[in-house]
């Protein structure tokens, strides 16, 4: 909202520095965007000028030379390009050093040889209107030569650019920010420029205009005044000058009365050429299918069905509260007018203008709902710039379609409120003042105030609280608010277990020299095929948004393998040797089973969240993991390092993970596993296929994401019980087992701990042979089995028995001992 | 007899001693020992006949014997320890490297990202206050982003919001802008479960990624937010001034100041927006000899959130649940977890938090 300083200050002069009222404004409420200068960036150097003679240039056809008296000394000699100059005209000059609005500087020049001693200005130039083809004329004897054109002219308008926040309808109306500044500095506040008139409803109007309303909770007003014997024609300087600093374009007086008066009061209005409505007869009622609206933007519309229509007796002429049509459309020819303030249904407007995706300045006010009392001042403040700016006869009356008004409200604010939400005490004739600033209506009530909220309020100040921010706003609150910390009890800060975990997985793989990264959560609908994930695949079945920035964010991760293998391929094409990077983040899925708490998708509040978004982590490593040195290669990242990554992660957490043969779709088929916690599936681990790392221009990539939720539920962290391991000493034993390959070493070792009963302890594969000494599809393991018990020290008698079984089931299993 | 064996055993003594002190290596101490006092040696010769001497002689004998013998032993030991340490040193001497080669490299630790290190110390400076830290949904219902936070239906204040609406499973595509699925566009919908979930006093802070459909050098459609939430008995505005000081000077430094200024959201009455005075310029918007600061563009405050007391309309929402607004108020702000991390590390474009390049995680160890 482009409030341009000395309009305002007509109403409230708060005599400071533009400067200083903004950031007065922004501390309390209303932020200032910008303080601008619509023209030049001064009105110095900028003087009236009278033109004494226009001679032909001598070499140049299309250039005069002009004589003009420009105050004092000798007159001075300008060359100007302008076919409309002419002897005798009063202009604006602009003298050397005068700084034009697109920062050029005026100087002394020389043209086509003929010296020039400054420039006359277009409106155009000047910022104060479009004409550029000529120079702007001004009337005769406006100044004397010589006098500053600031002092007859806005020719350096200072320009407040407010962000008005929604709910603040009035200070969409220029007068609502001068109340505001007004309430805020305590400079007087000139009367609004509807006060002391008003306008009853019917009249003669009513043999000219009728307004049929189809249902008022759409239209809750409408009102209409009809003028005759109007002049079209340019606005007056002043107006145009004014519309131009509020960011709007001057077209005619007509139509410029109706954009000052809503930018003055915050209420469109539209005018139509009286003559073009037949019977002046207008239907405001919802679009019907199929219907179609040409807007004074020369663009054919279709609304949809709620859109609400302003039609004539052949048919929609504009569109609600959003935008005028073509039809009616005021022109120098016109004569009579019609001229409407109606009020509309604020989120049928919004819903409207979102639908056709159409906004104006009318809509943008409307859509935030207006009072119905603000169109009967818009009509007063119109007529009286019909009168003088038009000189058109209005017509006694106004039609005046209304439904009842919204009762007027009146909230009583308690002596102990203000201070019960601020913490900070504001006397109550300060509360009192502050209010009546304002605009609100205030009345002691006791100890307590009793406030009506007037019509420009109506709909943002509904309840005690509203009062009580208005009081606090207005009383310097950033300066008198003390700051205090919250007492009383009842409360622990500390993070959930699931959280510190979650930290402390984190720093393990940070440890382990992995660098974290955070991957977007949207990405292409096509990196399922590069995954060659399909149905029913869950990960294949995608959160979709409706409205993405664009296709390739365009749907809702469903594993984090995809972040980290574009984070690879960027940063190796950067020039990066290897990367080792890990994702600590969420995934999500269409439906199904929660794990447990928040990292298991499981969420506090009374509904079910709309889609499952377990927290994984990620972990993926390409090229060498473990530097080279002069003594010795490099170590390239394969499937055991991040096996054993993995593992550490899980034992740095007090648990073990369990990886047995499983394939993804985008894994080497041979290199592949599941990962399961405590017998339970919990995530992937593996080689990426060939054919899927060369889609990320990636060589031999390894990599496992798991789901923290089921990690974390075996974690005993913080809840270990002590085993005394001082009484009974263990017995190690170890052997070598020769196996066909086609048994996993966690066959081998499952079916030893299910031999060796419950005096063996653990068992752990510690050396792989392969080679000349066994065949070519057997491998040799190496296990070590721990016997214990807690009440007694094992002899060799008691392991005998276990022992026996376990070579046994390892025998049973297609192996033999080793020597 | 007895007397020429004694005086023997003395001059063995002797001899030996001699010979040993002149010993030069361990190798030739070890032959003397055998000399000595192996099996063969004369005063092993001596001791063993023994019993042939006079029962009288054969106690002053034995005994002269086995003293020369321990003496022997113990000169001998002495020796050898003496010239083994000079042995190792010497050998030790030869055994050199070259001590200015580089080390052999092990994995260097990794890197958190920035976006966690800087949550991390804000969830730090809140559970010191005594809050509490939970996480909520991304996918929400528009009930708990925009309803329940007092953003009835077709109201202005949703258009502030960019929302990202998420396709209904299944059948034709709704209207935009009617679903009820989307994805949060703040953390605030956390507030409303939360209180759902547990009666006040309630003192917590919701971390976490939101989506608005931004995007340029300081917008991203993701982006993370840290929501604050204090409801109990008693809780005024002011309290929200001394709860984000005392966040804002653990995070930016002990000499900051926090400005509040009025503003409008939904669901917060009376409503602010939070800055604190810059760390560069210490809020004078000048450096040095009068050039304008650049972080603050010369303003001395630095725009961080916003925050308010909780409008009672979202306590009507949860009053079965404990909340009447009569009887508790509360206060809640948010703001953006990269902008913390932007300011404290200099980052200039918020793009390159996502963009995980290494050479940008590798400077936040």
């Amino acid at each position: 909202m482009r409030i341009p300083y000395d309009w305002m200050s007509t109403y409230c002069d708060p005599g400071m520095e533009p400067e200083v009222l903004a950031e007065k404004l922004a501390m309390t409420g209303t932020e200032v965007e910008r303080v601008v200068v619509s023209g030049p960036p001064s009105a110095e150097n900028f003087v009236i000028g009278e033109v004494l003679a226009a001679d032909s240039h001598p070499d140049a056809d299309r250039l005069r030379v002009c004589t003009v008296d420009a105050g004092e000394g000798d007159p001075l000699s300008i060359v100007c390009g302008a076919p409309n100059v002419a002897a005798g005209q009063t202009v604006v000059v602009a003298l050397p050093g005068a700084v034009m609005p697109d920062g050029m500087k005026i100087r002394k020049a020389k043209l086509r040889g003929v010296p020039s001693e400054g420039m006359i200005c277009s409106s155009a130039e000047l910022e104060l209107g479009e004409d550029s083809d000529g120079i702007m004329v001004l009337p005769e004897g406006l100044a004397d030569p010589g006098t500053p054109a600031g002092d007859v002219l806005p020719v350096s308008q200072v320009v407040l650019e407010l962000e008005v926040t929604p709910n603040r309808t009035d200070c969409f109306g220029l007068y609502g920010v001068a109340r505001e500044t007004h309430a805020i500095t305590g400079a007087e506040l000139a009367p609004p420029p509807w006060q002391g008139e008003s306008l009853a409803a019917g009249g003669e109007v009513e043999q000219l205009v009728s307004v049929k309303v189809e249902d008022q909770d759409l239209c809750p007003r409408f009102t209409a005044r009809a003028f005759t014997g109007v002049t079209v024609a340019t606005s007056p300087l002043w107006l145009r000058a004014r519309l131009i600093a509020a960011g709007q374009r001057p077209i005619n007086n007509v139509v410029d009365i109706t954009n000052y008066v809503m930018w003055l009061t915050g209420q469109p209005m539209h005018a139509f050429d009286l003559d073009l409505v037949p019977n002046g007869a207008l239907e405001i009622r919802s679009a019907r299918p199929g219907e179609k609206v040409r807007t004074l933007d020369g663009a054919e519309r279709e609304p949809g069905p709620d859109t609400v229509l302003v039609c004539d007796e052949n048919g929609p002429t504009s569109i609600a509260g959003i935008m005028g049509g073509a039809g009616s459309e005021v022109s120098e020819t016109t004569t009579s007018v019609l001229m409407e303030a109606a009020t509309w249904n604020g989120p049928n407007i919004l819903r409207s203008s979102r639908d056709l995706n159409l906004r104006s300045e009318a809509s943008s006010r409307f859509e935030k709902q207006l009072h119905p009392a603000l169109a009967a001042r818009a009509q007063i403040v119109a007529t009286g710039l019909m009168i003088e700016l038009c000189a058109a006869k209005p017509v006694e009356g106004m039609v005046d379609v209304a439904a009842p008004m919204p009762e007027s409200r009146t909230i009583r604010l308690q002596a102990g409120s203000v201070e019960r939400i601020l913490g900070l005490a504001i006397d109550a004739q300060a509360q009192l003042e502050a209010l009546d600033k304002l605009g609100f209506g205030v009345g002691r009530d006791g100890d307590d105030l009793a406030v009506s909220v007037p019509p420009d309020r109506h709909y943002d100040v509904t309840r005690e609280i509203d009062l009580i921010e208005e009081v606090g706003r207005v009383n310097d609150l950033d300066q008198r608010l003390p700051a205090t910390l919250p007492c009383g009890s009842g409360r622990v800060g500390r993070l959930s277990r699931q959280q510190s975990l979650q930290r402390r997985a984190e720093d393990s793989l940070r440890e382990a020299g992995f660098d974290e990264i955070v991957g977007m959560s949207f990405t292409d609908p096509s990196e399922a095929q590069l995954l060659r994930l399909a149905p029913p695949d869950p990960r294949a079945i995608a959160v979709a948004l409706s409205n993405p920035l664009s296709e390739d964010q365009s749907i809702m991760r469903s594993t984090l393998i995809g972040s980290a293998l574009g984070a690879a391929r960027r940063n190796l094409a950067r020039g990066a040797e290897s990367v080792a990077l890990f994702e600590s983040g969420r995934v999500y899925l269409p439906a199904g089973e929660f794990g447990s708490g928040p990292l298991g998708g499981d969420f506090p509040g009374k509904q079910r969240p709309p889609v499952n978004e377990p927290h994984h982590f990620c972990v993926l490593a390409t090229g060498s993991i473990d530097p080279a040195s002069w003594g010795h290669d490099a170590v390239g990242a394969d499937f055991f390092k991040i096996k054993g990554v993995l593992e550490r992660l899980a034992a740095g957490l007090g648990t073990s993970v369990e990886v047995v043969a499983g394939e993804q779709p985008f894994l080497h088929p041979g290199r592949s596993g599941e990962v399961l916690v405590e017998g339970r599936s919990a995530g992937w681990i593996g080689q990426v296929h060939p054919a899927v790392a060369a889609e990320w221009d990636l060589g031999e990539v390894v990599a496992f994401e798991i789901a923290l939720a089921d990690l974390l539920e075996a974690s005993p962290l913080g809840e270990e019980k002590y085993v005394d391991f001082t009484a009974f000493p263990p017995v190690d034993r170890d052997l070598a087992v020769v196996l066909p390959d086609s048994v996993p070493a966690s066959g081998a070792l499952e079916a030893a701990r299910e031999a060796g009963g419950k005096l063996l302890r653990s068992v752990a594969v510690f050396d792989v042979y392969r080679g000349d000494q066994i065949g070519d599809d057997e491998k040799s393991l190496a296990l070590r089995f721990r016997f214990g018990a807690d009440d007694r020290t094992l002899s060799d008698e008691d392991v005998t028995a276990p022992w026996q079984k376990i070579i046994a089931a390892l025998e049973g299993m297609g192996g033999r001992l080793r020597g | 007899m007895g007397q020429k064996a004694t005086e023997r055993i003395f001059e063995i003594e002797a001899e030996a001693t001699v010979e040993v002190e002149a010993g030069e290596n361990v190798a030739g101490l070890e032959e003397l020992r055998v000399k000595w006092l192996g099996r063969k040696s004369e005063l092993t010769g001596i001791l063993r006949g023994i019993a042939g001497l006079e029962p009288a002689e054969r106690g002053l004998v034995g005994g002269s014997a086995n003293k020369v013998r321990e003496k022997l032993e113990a000169t001998l030991e002495a020796r050898i320890a003496e010239l083994s340490a000079a042995e190792l040193e010497t050998s030790l001497s030869t055994d050199s490297i070259d001590v200015t080669l580089p080390g052999s490299p092990v994995r260097a630790v990794g890197h958190l990202h920035p976006i966690t290190r800087t949550r991390r110390l804000i969830e730090d400076v809140m559970i010191g206050l005594g809050y509490q830290v939970m996480e909520g949904p991304e996918v929400e219902h528009d009930f708990y982003n925009f309803t329940a936070l007092n953003h009835p239906d077709d109201h202005p204040a949703r258009m502030l919001q960019d929302t990202f609406y998420v396709e209904p499973g299944g059948g034709a595509p709704a209207e935009v802008g009617k679903q009820d699925v989307l994805l949060r566009t703040h953390t605030s919908p956390m507030q409303v479960r939360a209180m759902e979930a547990a009666p006040p006093p309630l003192f917590m802070i919701v971390p976490g990624k939101t989506y608005r459909r931004d995007s340029d050098a300081t917008h991203s459609p993701m982006f993370h937010q840290v929501e604050g939430l204090a409801v109990a008995e008693g809780i005024t505005l002011a309290d929200l001034k001394g709860t984000l000081l005392a966040m804002l000077r653990e995070i930016f430094g002990p000499d900051r100041e926090i400005r509040m200024r009025p503003h409008f959201f939904p669901f917060t009455e009376p409503s602010v927006e939070f800055d604190v005075s810059c760390f560069k310029c210490g809020g004078t918007g000048q450096l040095g000899k009068g050039d304008r600061c650049n972080l603050c563009k010369g303003i001395g405050w630095i725009e961080l959130g916003g925050a308010g007391m909780v409008d009672p309309n979202v306590f009507g929402f949860v009053r079965d649940a404990g909340y009447d607004p009569d009887s508790v108020t509360g206060f809640a702000f948010g703001f953006g977890i990269e902008r913390i991390a932007m300011l404290r590390h200099g980052v200039g474009d918020l793009r390159l938090f996502f963009d995980n390049d290494v050479r940008l995680l590798e400077q936040f160890s």
